[in-house]
């Protein structure tokens, strides 16, 4: 994971056609699979190979069952980051769509629909069985599920998409409930069992693709539910496929008509963007990723379930997405792989690491309430004094930390107080996300060009062709020079 | 284009008798209304006549109580804002709405889309059709964007430019649409009396250049006498005068339409 956290940011990417985006974050990111895949790799047919402190610790921190999952979720982030970062329509209800990919496996490639006996290049595992069953091929399972996500996403989207912002996330909220509980009620819906209920279904067929054998050799077959490795691959090409299809339509004409829709709703509709038609096209887009996430998820777990689709998915994927940096698909992938990882292996092991070493609950109630005592304090004296944030900065970490220490020791869940207090101090202090498009830091961190005017700003350069100002640090960096009159205070001293 | 080429007699847009209506008032009450082809006409109005309502009617915005609009021989009634932009209606807006997080570049792309044809997966693939076709409309934009003056900034987000270009910008994204009628909504707000003089020449060079129909809503009297062919006086939603720039000025309603009663007495 360090690997890909580290890469270095890409120099700010020149728009225009024949300009060629960096290639740093694809090389970065083919680079850790390669890096995750080989030690695996080694760790698993040439044990000896790894150092036994190395094993110990990506054994204990970095297992690949997460990294997978981590995967899953990623391409999950993705897809809703079509949606909410670049057309700017909030969707609290995203897991529907990895709910129904997920089923599609369940349907098309598993002995769910026994009745039946559909074979389609199915493994050889279900080809050779008796028992019957829908059994197509993973591969174009993937495909069905994107078709079938991007039709739900337009059925859902042709009604809601009329409404806007909050109201349309409180429809997309309903929407992900409603497909939530048709699924857990599925097992009697109407006297059909379509889901199998709060059972789920399993197991799911495995994929046909490259595995290795007990020596490492390479071989072609069925992947197993224990075959982690291939699975990891499998992960990565389609993660690296929506990413693909991430970067380059947003490059594309339907990727600007989502930006202007962002930007201003009614003049993108003066200026011939059809409105409707866009905003499902955006809400298709993610769809797809997110249904091929669900299959991904249904292989990963060999088995779709129903408790699998909450509402608290949703509201991860999108903490995601803002923690990641709203736009920016490397931001938001590795936004989805940090809270992944913490989520299924950090706090997880932090908690084991706690509850061995001792320490005593006292010490976390002590933390607890004098971290609380800063924020109070924070928030007391931040009415008065502008440096008073700092004790709040201070205070929340410590809180939490205490809060954990307690927790740990009481054997208590406290993932969603960390995700909390992440998501409070980022909105604090680093609102765009940890590695922002760069346009959203823009708006966030410096005042427009007629913001700064009308701020007073001493900028009067209104005809070009007349002699221009020397004014070439306006242009610099995207920097504006604000000289307002109205805040040094000139205005009223004179 | 071919909307340009008809005949001189015929109306580039026709509006008539035109109606909108808010719940019980009347906005825009029953305005016939012309743009000549290749004709550069003003609205002109006090504040609350009901211009930028009749703007947005015409632009497929508001709901026409009564009434039609032609755009050449196309009836246009009733059409859904982005088609009527895509048949060839643009406009700009009295209070800028760019895309500010996008360039300049951009915004201008972004007036193509009913242009463009490549679809998701020409997209994604970027197959040669689509490579050309992005090729050609990045050409197109930085033309555009040179014909308004702004080229050295394409490259430059929208809100960074400065007012003046902005205004410059909205033209060349209204452009971009290909249009045969160009809708300037109080083009020259907040501009100085010299930049003024230069958009009057630069709405005449528009004109004759890209072959529009221009109509103008104005406030600043000196840039409405020296640029329209023909003035078109709206007072509380109902047209009262129309004529030229001679006319107007000495128009008794519409004096008083401006000064009020007294006004005109003192003025006279």
């Amino acid at each position: 994971m360090s690997d890909i956290a580290t890469v270095v940011p890409p120099t700010p990417s020149r728009r225009g056609v024949n300009i060629k985006p960096g290639l740093r974050w694809p090389l970065g990111f083919l680079t850790a699979a390669v890096i995750i895949f080989l030690y695996y790799y080694l760790d698993t047919y040439f044990r000896p190979a790894i150092p036994d402190v190395l094993h110990n610790f990506v054994a204990t921190w970095l297992p690949l069952l997460p990294i997978n999952e981590a995967l899953i979720y990623a391409m999950a982030a993705l897809g809703l980051n079509v949606v909410v970062g670049y057309a700017g329509l909030l969707d609290l209800g995203f897991v529907a769509f990895w709910a129904i990919g997920g089923y599609t496996a369940g349907w098309l490639a598993s002995g769910f629909f026994f009745n039946q006996d559909i074979r389609f290049f199915g493994s050889a595992f279900t080809l050779n069985q008796a028992t019957g069953g829908v059994h197509i091929t993973v591969w174009l399972v993937l495909v069905a599920a994107g078709l079938l996500c991007a039709l739900a996403g337009v059925i859902i989207g042709a009604p809601t998409l009329r409404l806007r912002s909050d109201y349309l996330a409180l429809v997309t909220l309903g929407f992900g409930e409603i497909i939530y509980e048709v699924f857990y009620n599925g097992d009697n819906l109407f006297g059909q069992n379509v889901s199998n209920g709060n059972r789920g279904i399993s197991p799911v067929d495995s994929i046909r693709f490259f595995k290795f054998d007990n020596t490492g050799a390479f071989t072609w077959g069925d992947v197993g539910p224990f075959d982690v490795l291939s699975k990891f691959v499998f992960f990565v090409i389609l993660t690296a496929i929506v990413l693909f299809a991430s970067l380059r339509i947003r490059e594309g004409r339907l990727g600007r008509a989502w930006l202007a829709i962002r930007e201003d709703e009614l003049a993108a509709s003066m200026m011939g963007v059809p409105l409707m038609r866009t905003k499902l096209s955006s809400y298709a887009f993610g769809a797809v990723a997110g249904g091929i996430a669900g299959v991904a998820f249904a292989v990963h777990v060999s088995g779709v379930f129903p408790d699998r689709f909450r509402f608290d998915i949703s509201i991860l994927l999108l903490a995601m997405v803002v923690l990641g940096g709203m736009g920016n698909v490397w931001g938001v992938t590795i936004g989805a792989i940090i809270l992944a990882w913490t989520n299924s292996t950090g706090l997880p092991k932090a908690q084991s690491l706690i509850t061995d070493s001792g320490s005593k609950e006292e010490v976390g109630t002590i933390l607890a309430l004098a971290g609380l005592g800063l924020i109070i304090a924070g928030v007391v004296l931040f009415l008065r004094r502008r440096t008073a944030p700092l004790l709040t900065f201070i205070g929340v970490p410590v809180t939490v930390i205490g809060v954990v220490l307690f927790a740990a020791k009481r054997d208590v869940s406290f993932q969603f107080l960390i995700f909390g207090a992440v998501l409070i101090i980022m909105m604090l202090f680093r609102r765009e996300g940890l590695i922002p498009e760069a346009r959203t830091r823009l708006v966030l961190r410096e005042p427009g060009r007629t913001e700064a005017e009308a701020l007073g700003a001493d900028m009067v350069d209104l005809a070009p062709e007349l002699e221009r100002l020397p004014d070439e640090n306006v242009h610099a960096g995207g920097s504006v020079p604000v000289a307002p009159r109205a805040l040094t205070g000139e205005e009223e001293a004179r | 284009m071919s909307h340009a080429l008809q005949t001189e007699t015929t109306a580039a847009l026709k509006a008539d008798g035109l109606m909108v209506r808010f719940g019980g008032l009347i906005a825009v009450n029953r305005v016939t209304f012309d743009i000549p082809v290749g004709g550069i006409v003003s609205l002109i109005g006090p504040n609350g006549a009901g211009k930028t309502t009749f703007f947005n009617a015409l632009t497929g915005l508001f709901e026409l109580a009564e009434g039609q609009v032609l755009l050449g021989n196309k009836d246009i009634t009733g059409m859904a804002p982005h088609k009527i932009a895509g048949l060839g209606v643009a406009r700009t807006f009295q209070n800028i709405r760019l895309f500010g997080l996008m360039t300049a570049e951009e915004n201008v792309k972004v007036a193509m889309h009913g242009h463009l044809k490549s679809g998701v997966f020409g997209t994604i693939i970027r197959t040669p059709r689509q490579r050309r076709e992005e090729r050609i409309a990045h050409d197109e934009a930085l033309e555009l964007l040179d014909f308004v003056g702004i080229g050295k900034t394409w490259d430059e987000y929208a809100r960074n430019l400065s007012y003046g270009d902005q205004r410059r910008l909205e033209v060349a994204r209204a452009l971009a649409l290909k249009p045969s009628v160009l809708l300037l909504d109080e083009p020259t707000a907040g501009m100085n009396p010299r930049e003024s003089a230069i958009f009057t020449e630069f709405v005449h060079r528009v004109r004759d250049e890209k072959k529009v129909s221009v109509l103008l809503i104005e406030h600043d009297m000196s840039v409405v006498m020296r640029v329209s062919e023909r003035i078109t006086v709206l007072d509380r939603g109902e047209k009262i005068a129309e004529g030229g720039p001679a006319d107007i000025r000495s128009d008794e309603r519409v004096i008083e339409a401006y000064l009020g009663k007294s006004g005109m007495e003192h003025g006279a």
